[in-house]
């Protein structure tokens, strides 16, 4: 039985089998070649990497929920939102539905 | 004979790469965690590691989904760093011991863990920034890396970590050579970078973790993995490579040191010095 754990979603053999193309095509973002290439032509870079078409909604989205939901692990997925600009508080403020300055202060409350 | 004088528990978050290079250690927002290590640098200072095994997680550098190993031990004499695709400057690369690594990896295989040997490994900012904070003015020691999966579940459980420290710790003290080693478990503390439970911090489960590290650290193996999501979020599973560095001080342990700052980005950052003492040694004083 799968142990639930709220607002979790533990990257596992189903997720990483779901996510598998979209987490590969992450990781070719180490390479600063590919990164461009994918700014140039998204949509020619996600069909190169055979992602579904809900990780390719998700991807257009932008949204990380989405993103996870498709399969994605976020340790890639920061790989494509550095492509955006976006750091681990523009996410996490994201997911949270905060702004980022009320998500920096909820991590800043968390240490009183 | 080679001997184990300590370990150290450090933060990895990319981030301080970043701040590392713009010299921001003394802002605000940096100083209350990069001054946490004047300590720790006195201590290196006076007893001079020849050698650091570092335990840490690859976050999508070395390794991808497609083969991805429970436990992998470096085997080269150099580990480069690539870029990470996250826009955090690109580290020189670190000197390896082969010979040490091999004599891990016999020791680690007779003991029962079958890991994966790595002739080439690439180390990513969780090798690279703490060596970065240890050893600021870069006269970083030779590393033997050792990966332990903290990213697709299942992962390896508390207990198999201390004790794979622990084959570490044996496999060092029945090295012939005559050299000092360090110890080091980078990551964590709480933090959770994914989902809508992103942000989650836990101070409380962090101190009894850092508390029960050097006093009781089977204590810990009661939680399970799904446990120590929920209690140190998804990416304070990292605390496995704690686990390993202090399974690896199989001597008489005593904490040094400690610091432990909220937030660095999105995590608890945490600071750990651990002494160990050999205990043969301790009955002849």
């Amino acid at each position: 039985m799968r142990h639930h754990i709220e607002g979790t979603t533990l990257f596992d053999g189903e997720q990483a089998q779901k996510g598998y193309a979209l987490n590969r095509m992450c990781f070719s973002f180490n390479s600063a070649d590919n990164r461009a290439a994918f700014l140039k032509d998204e949509e020619a870079y996600c069909a190169k990497y055979g992602l579904t078409a809900e990780q390719r909604a998700a991807v257009q989205s932008r949204n990380v929920l989405a993103l996870i939901e498709a399969g994605g692990n976020v340790y890639y997925l920061a790989k494509l939102a550095g492509i955006f600009g976006l750091n681990v508080q523009d996410i996490g403020a994201q997911q949270t539905g905060m702004t980022v300055k009320a998500f920096k202060e909820k991590l800043a409350a968390a240490g009183r | 004979m080679a001997r184990i004088i300590g370990g150290i528990g450090t933060t990895h978050v990319p981030s301080i790469g970043k701040a590392i290079a713009e010299k921001k250690q003394n802002d605000p927002y940096w100083e209350p965690f990069f001054s946490g290590f004047n300590a720790v640098h006195k201590w290196l200072a006076q007893e001079k590691p020849d050698i650091a095994v570092v335990f840490s997680n690859d976050h999508g550098l070395n390794f991808f989904l497609d083969k991805l190993p429970t436990f992998a031990v470096g085997a080269a004499n150099e580990y480069r760093n690539e870029d990470e695709g996250w826009g955090i400057p690109v580290s020189r690369a670190a000197k390896g011991d082969a010979a040490l690594s091999w004599h891990l990896i016999e020791g680690l295989v007779n003991d029962g863990f079958d890991i994966t040997m790595c002739q080439e490994m690439l180390v990513d900012h969780a090798v690279t920034i703490p060596l970065n904070l240890l050893w600021p003015k870069g006269d970083w020691p030779a590393i033997v890396p050792v990966t332990i999966n903290t990213v697709q579940h299942p992962l390896p459980s508390l207990a198999r970590c201390l004790e794979l420290g622990r084959a570490v710790g044996c496999a060092v003290m029945g090295y012939p050579e005559d050299v000092k080693v360090l110890v080091v478990g980078t990551g964590g503390l709480s933090h959770q970078l994914d989902g809508r439970r992103a942000g989650f911090i836990n101070k409380d489960f962090d101190t009894l973790c850092m508390d029960q590290l050097s006093a009781d650290p089977e204590a810990l193996t009661r939680y399970t993995i799904p446990t120590l999501v929920e209690l140190a979020g998804a990416q304070g599973v990292e605390f496995l490579n704690w686990m390993a560095m202090r399974g690896a001080l199989t001597g008489t342990v005593s904490e040094l040191h400690r610091n432990y700052h909220i937030p660095i980005s999105n995590t608890a950052a945490a600071t750990l010095l651990l002494a160990n003492r050999p205990r043969a040694q301790r009955k002849a004083a």
